[in-house]
This record gives C-alpha cells, structure tokens and sequence, in this order.
C-alpha cells in the first residue's frame, strides 16, 4: 500500500475546487446571460466529478448517487435556461 | 486513513493516472471559460471537461471499485453514457440562443441567409427525373 492514490486524489479535489472557483468567477462576471448560463453547465459538471472523486477517496459508493442526480437535475436546468433564452418562455 | 479498499500497485499507478488526467483537463477547460474573449471561444473550454475529464475520472471510479472490490462495478457507465448524450444537447441549444440573441442585438455574426447569394441557400423542390 502506497501512498500514491491518496495524493493523486487530492491533486483531482484541489483542480475541481480551482476549476469551480473559475466557473463561479465566470458566473459572478460574465458579460451576457448566456455567458451565466454556461458557467453554471461547467459548475455542475465540475461539482458532479468531484463528488466522484470524494468517493473514491472515502471508497464509498453513496457518493455516486448524488453525481447521478446532480448530473439528471443540472442537465434539466442548462435546457430551461437556455430554452428561455431562445423563446422568452420555457414551456411552449 | 482514507482509504478503505486495498488496490495492487499496477491499479494504483492506472487510477491515480486517469485521476490526474481528467481533473487536469477539466481544470484546463475551465481556465479556457475564464479567458477567452468571446462567447463562442467560450464554449470550446467546458467540453474538454465533459469528454476527456469525465471519461477519465468515470473509467478511474470503475477500475478503482472493481479491482479493489473483485466484482465488477460498471454503474458510472450510466453517468458517463447520460452525459455524452446531454451535454452536445445543452451545447447546441446555448449556441443557438446566443446566435439569436447576437442577431437581434445586431452584432457582427454570420445571418442566416447571406444577401448576395439568396438561391445559394434555398431548399429547391426536387424535380421528378433527377432521383
């Protein structure tokens, strides 16, 4: 048993966290709606691996669930948002 | 500490490889949404994160439960399939609405018909010998 995963997942936990500190940044900023609109598809992809990677690193498999369902519910959002920047409404 | 499954040397050296791979195109990509100019130099950065970053970090769970497990774990496989087949979506609609947007602002981006060229993009009927 080496040392070596431990480390490489706490390399993967610091680059999401930067990654999402960025997209939240790009969020925060961004000049045009649909600017807010992709930095939020970026944060939840971002948010999505890092719960996978805090799964492998507690080697749990609860940790997998959330992804899924952050990975079904960001999904729904970045369409409506977008949807609603094409049409002015969400449901036709 | 940490880690509760026990993993060979070859499968630590494999996941911890494929961990480092996707957080570093994830953050790369996201560095990109931070710096380009323009929106649609923007869209190019989050795609790295969601082909090679989630691929890799997806494969890395699936190595890491199956060997250090000894039974196959293929369930991130529906995380993986469900994102390759949403996010192209998510990307296609956001660029379209921000075309549409940038025309009735009035920018400088491709119109939908180009003036001097009107026949070039209109959809002729097929006439009946020609298929």
């Amino acid at each position: 048993m080496t040392a070596l995963l431990p480390w490489a997942s706490l390399f993967a936990l610091a680059c999401f966290a930067i990654a999402m500190a960025l997209a939240m940044l790009r969020l925060l900023k961004g000049p045009a709606a649909q600017d807010r609109v992709l930095a939020l598809d970026t944060l939840y992809i971002n948010a999505m691996l890092f719960l996978l990677v805090l799964g492998m690193r507690f080697g749990n498999t609860l940790y997998y669930e959330a992804a899924l369902v952050i990975s079904l519910l960001g999904f729904v959002g970045s369409v409506a948002m977008a949807k609603f920047l094409l049409r002015g409404e969400v449901i036709e | 500490m940490m880690d509760t499954l026990v993993l060979p040397f070859w499968a630590e050296v494999l996941v911890s490889f494929l961990l480092v791979v996707g957080s570093s195109f994830t953050l790369v990509g996201t560095i990109g949404l931070w710096r380009f100019r323009n929106f649609y130099q923007r869209m190019h950065g989050p795609t790295m994160g969601t082909s090679v970053g989630c691929g890799a970090i997806l494969f890395a769970s699936i190595f890491y439960f199956s060997i250090g497990e000894g039974r196959v774990v293929i369930h991130e496989m529906l995380i993986w399939a469900f994102i390759l087949v949403t996010v192209p979506v998510t990307t296609m609609m956001l660029a379209r609405a921000a075309l549409y947007r940038h025309r009735r602002e009035g920018k400088n981006v491709p119109t939908r018909h180009l003036p001097q060229d009107q026949d070039a993009n209109e959809i002729r009927p097929t006439s009946g010998q020609d298929d």
